[in-house]
């Protein structure tokens, strides 16, 4: 196992509690009415994101699903410019124009949050061809959910990216439910991790409230990937808090299972580790959330105070303009 | 200038894209050592090597995702969907991803794909080998949709879609696959501007709007209706549906007032529908006679020889169609 660092863990730890005040601003401000459409939140699955990026360089891709917020954050996105975004403002990363559920920041190789179910994976198998092909050194991480794993998409990104040795890490975040349906009503299998050998990949079911375990395990993903050996399948056992998406009353879910899941929540389980393991106290895990929510806090003055966009840039974007060679 | 014939044209197309930028790929079901059903990737794969002309599975869905995502990371991936039909086993990556990816991101990537395809009918293909989709990418802000119906065209407008930054479907026809015709000397780098249609054969009396197969047919049908009935028909081919040249066809209909469209594909929300919106829009007062659309009947392609001789428009039922409902006055 690949030993954590004291400063990866505090890098995680920093980027859970940004993804957890980030969820928890988005979901107030929600039911205050001042977000527009749909968002799905992650709260309860910070570990995943905060794990799996702590492993990667700003020069490697991730592509995300639905529920990108925290895969964003993780990556280094800028918390100003997402909830302006979530906000529909002209500052947000898409001016507007594509919202919670098209968070991007390509910039540190964020290729965006993706509204169709699926579609991570395929587009995640583009941008680890990209590397391969240019030789770049960079690799790809495709978030996805259990809800995924059943498209007939995610089988052809998986047997194209073992077939071609991509340097590809296919992250499945099964948080219990797809949409409103719990897992065994739609997977057959007790782990989707089980299915990697039908494409001769390694795969691997981890505890996703554990970011120790997520981060040693992805990175032997990594490394393994960098080093042109190919896909591997991971999959991370988490839970949702929060509904499929905010407003969602949740009755699928059993009595008593998200306050059991509450109490076993990983940012308090990734501070024992720090605690324990390497020392840090108790104060100083207090100013990492009080950053943190200062962070959050600001985001949130940052797009309430930020400009509507204008309807003259309807068009803008639609098409580059003239060619790229 | 030289003669190819349309797979020859296409080819060098790719050939000629690939050596000018290592950038561009090529991925496809048989586009590698086979060469392809046509013969139109041949030599590609021992020319630019596997890394760069990749066999796919037949998973057109992953694929031209995965395409998109090497688009939006860098590469300048052209992508081969043997039979236009099969553009329906990758429309969430056509409509939902690449033609938005750009606007959705605020403007973040671009995304320089090209995929082509072989459609239309004439071979007996077959309902789910025949058709002629281009309408409904047409319909779609973000793509652009080509169809060029001549070896120069597929030079010209291949290789200005595979450097355009932008989403390009190339709709190539089956039928025209060995015909053949003028192009630029080899080393002439040739394009052709996407967007902009081509009067094929000038004319004052009626103005017939082609696309792809059914330029010759229009044209075999102009011979026809001046040497029968002294009809001097323009014959236009719009070469690109989508951006639309609807200026070029609305110039001829002012000088002619008449106007037919043929196209292999159905007419119900199609591109002669567009035309005929864009010229009443445009140049009301200039039509002299209600417009003509040149169709199959709204039915899908027959197998039969000689019931899908019968669906296609040919140049004899565009002569008569004209003869009989637009040559009044004339």
């Amino acid at each position: 196992m690949s030993k954590l660092t004291v400063e990866a863990a505090r890098t995680m730890h920093r980027n859970m509690c940004r993804i957890r005040y980030f969820e928890e601003a988005a979901s107030a401000k929600y039911k205050d009415g001042d977000l527009p459409g749909f968002i799905h939140l992650s709260i309860g699955q910070e570990a995943c994101a905060a794990g799996v990026c702590a492993t990667l360089k700003a020069s490697d891709y991730i592509t995300s699903t639905h529920r990108g917020h925290g895969h964003c954050l993780a990556k280094g996105g800028d918390a100003k410019r997402m909830m302006a975004e979530l906000f529909a403002k002209q500052a947000g990363y898409s001016q507007g124009r594509g919202g919670s559920m098209h968070i991007a920041d390509v910039s540190v190789g964020m290729l965006g949050a993706n509204g169709i179910v699926g579609q991570s994976m395929p587009l995640g198998v583009g941008a680890a061809l990209t590397a391969q092909v240019k030789d770049s050194g960079a690799v790809a991480v495709a978030f996805f959910g259990e809800g995924a794993s059943g498209a007939g998409v995610a089988h052809e990104a998986m047997n194209m990216a073992a077939l071609w040795r991509l340097p590809l890490v296919f992250f499945c975040e099964v948080n219990r439910y797809a949409e409103l349906s719990p897992y065994e009503t739609h997977v057959p299998l007790a782990n989707v991790a089980d299915r990697a050998p039908a494409y001769d990949m390694p795969g691997v079911t981890i505890d996703g409230g554990d970011a120790v375990a997520v981060f040693e395990t992805m990175t032997e993903a990594v490394v393994r990937a960098r080093g042109g050996q190919g896909p591997t399948l991971l999959e991370a056992k988490t839970y949702r808090w929060h509904g499929h998406y905010e407003g969602d009353p949740q009755r699928y879910k059993p009595e008593g299972e998200t306050e059991a899941e509450m109490a076993r929540d990983p940012i308090c389980r990734l501070e024992t580790v720090l605690n324990g393991s390497f020392g840090v106290d108790k104060a100083a895990i207090e100013t990492v959330h009080r950053k943190e929510k200062a962070v959050i806090a600001a985001a949130v003055a940052f797009a309430e105070e930020a400009d509507d966009p204008t309807p003259d840039g309807l068009t803008a974007n639609v098409y580059a303009e003239g060619v790229g060679v | 200038m030289a003669k190819l014939k349309y797979y020859q044209a296409f080819n060098r197309a790719l050939r000629e894209e690939m050596a000018r930028d290592e950038n561009v790929i090529v991925l496809g079901e048989d586009v590698g050592e086979s060469g392809g059903i046509f013969a139109q990737t041949r030599g590609l794969h021992a020319e630019f090597g596997g890394l760069r002309v990749r066999d796919t599975p037949i998973a057109e869905n992953g694929f031209v995702s995965a395409a998109v995502g090497a688009a939006m990371t860098g590469l300048r991936p052209v992508v081969e969907i043997g039979f236009e039909d099969f553009l329906t086993c990758c429309m969430d990556p056509l409509v939902n991803q690449a033609a938005k990816l750009r606007y959705m991101l605020g403007g973040q990537v671009t995304v320089p794909l090209t995929v082509y395809t072989f459609g239309s009918g004439g071979v007996n293909a077959g309902p789910q080998h025949s058709q002629s989709l281009g309408a409904w990418f047409a319909q779609v802000p973000g793509l652009k949709v080509v169809a060029p119906s001549t070896p120069r065209d597929t030079l010209g407008l291949f290789k200005s879609a595979i450097r355009d930054d932008n989403p390009v479907i190339c709709l190539f026809a089956k039928r025209l696959i060995g015909s053949s015709g003028a192009v630029p000397e080899e080393g002439e780098d040739f394009t052709l501007p996407i967007g902009r249609a081509e009067v094929r054969r000038e004319g004052n009396d009626v103005t017939i709007v082609a696309i792809s197969t059914m330029v010759r047919a229009a044209l075999v049908a102009a011979e026809d209706l001046a040497e029968q009935h002294g009809i001097e028909a323009e014959v236009i081919d719009v070469m690109s549906l989508s951006p639309l040249d609807a200026e070029t066809v609305i110039a001829s209909v002012k000088r002619s007032g008449k106007l037919a469209i043929v196209h292999e594909a159905h007419a119900p929300c199609g591109i002669g529908a567009e035309v005929i919106a864009r010229v009443s829009e445009q140049a009301y007062g200039a039509l002299k006679a209600p417009p003509l659309r040149i169709t199959p009947p709204f039915a899908p392609s027959p197998f039969a020889p000689v019931l899908e001789k019968a669906y296609l428009p040919d140049a004899a039922r565009i002569c008569s169609e004209i003869q009989g409902k637009l040559s009044d006055g004339l």
